[in-house]
């Protein structure tokens, strides 16, 4: 089974490199960019069919190691 | 002292730790492996030097956080035991939950390895009672990620109970945000636990010991620790 975990940064946590990211599109010349914040995508493949299982497990895994919850909030999706 | 350096892939600052924590207290401190279980035996000090480990992939420390040494390192400074986290070290301690809060991206984004002044705020915990509080020592640093930050009420905690062991100021103690290099919130270089036995600091006082080299102003510390070890044996 396919599926992806979204790990971002909670509002009000400062992010320089969303800041960088965002001046360099404005440089480009892109109008109407108003904010740019950055975050992680990880695209996991899980064993076996059980979507509650799967959901667990990976929920699990960002708390314990993909996500820091001091700064960042995460999201499971799971993509069957 | 009975030290022990911990050493994750990508470690590097592990010799200069090994030869100063030599140099003062007159013992080779040991080496130990991040796969590792245990801590050799009668450790009294546990340092986890600078460095990259892992790269710094994922984020700066977190790979290494979850090593089995640190289960190891959690037991152990549970029981009250000394531990040591510098630079990168100081990034692991956070991630493994062994202090509060997170080192960010440096305030400008780049890289900064220059010599920074530092105001000690107090000296009567091991790590600092080789100095006078308000002293101010020049010592190096050498991090991308070392802007401390936390949420509100973990600083207000930090600084209710004197947990700040370390700030960037200026060569006379002033706090200023032009001598705040990486943008950490109110010049945090330096923090302790609630029981006071884990520091984690960002600047490398290990690099500033020998007057072959330059400034001597990091053997404070260490000489420190030596004497809050000989008196606890």
């Amino acid at each position: 089974m396919k599926a992806r975990v979204t790990v971002t940064l909670k509002s009000g946590i400062l992010d320089p490199q969303g800041k960088a990211i965002e001046g360099a599109l404005r440089s480009l010349g892109l109008a109407g960019v108003s904010s740019v914040r950055q975050g992680k995508v990880f695209d996991i493949e899980i064993d076996g069919g059980d979507r509650d299982k799967a959901e667990a497990l990976l929920k699990q895994a960002a708390d314990k190691l993909l996500a820091n919850t001091v700064i960042e909030n995460y999201r499971v999706d799971v993509l069957g | 002292m009975k030290a022990a350096v911990l050493v994750f892939p990508g470690i590097n600052r592990d010799r200069d730790m090994a030869r100063t924590l030599r140099l003062i207290s007159g013992r080779e401190p040991a080496i130990v492996w991040h796969a590792e279980k245990e801590l050799p035996f009668g450790t009294d000090l546990v340092v986890i030097p600078g460095g990259f480990s892992y790269g710094d992939y994922l984020r700066c420390g977190a790979i290494a956080a979850r090593s089995p040494i640190m289960d190891a390192v959690r037991a152990y400074a549970a029981k009250g035991g000394l531990v040591l986290g510098v630079c990168n070290g100081f990034q692991i301690l956070c991630e493994a939950g062994l202090l509060p809060g997170v080192l960010m991206r440096n305030e400008n984004l780049r890289f900064i390895c220059r010599d920074v002044y530092l105001r000690v705020e107090r000296s009567d915990t091991p790590f600092t009672r080789g100095y006078n509080a308000g002293q101010v020592v020049r010592v190096p640093v050498a991090h991308g990620e070392g802007n401390y930050i936390a949420d509100g009420e973990t600083i207000a905690q930090l600084e209710g109970e004197g947990r700040v062991l370390f700030r960037y100021s200026s060569p006379d103690g002033m706090i200023d945000p032009n001598w705040n290099h990486n943008g950490a919130i109110n010049a945090i270089a330096g923090i302790v636990n609630e029981r006071g036995n884990v520091l984690g600091m960002m600047p490398h006082p290990e690099n500033h010991v020998e007057a072959a080299i330059g400034p001597t102003d990091g053997r404070g510390l260490f000489a420190g620790l030596v004497e809050a070890l000989d008196r606890a044996a």
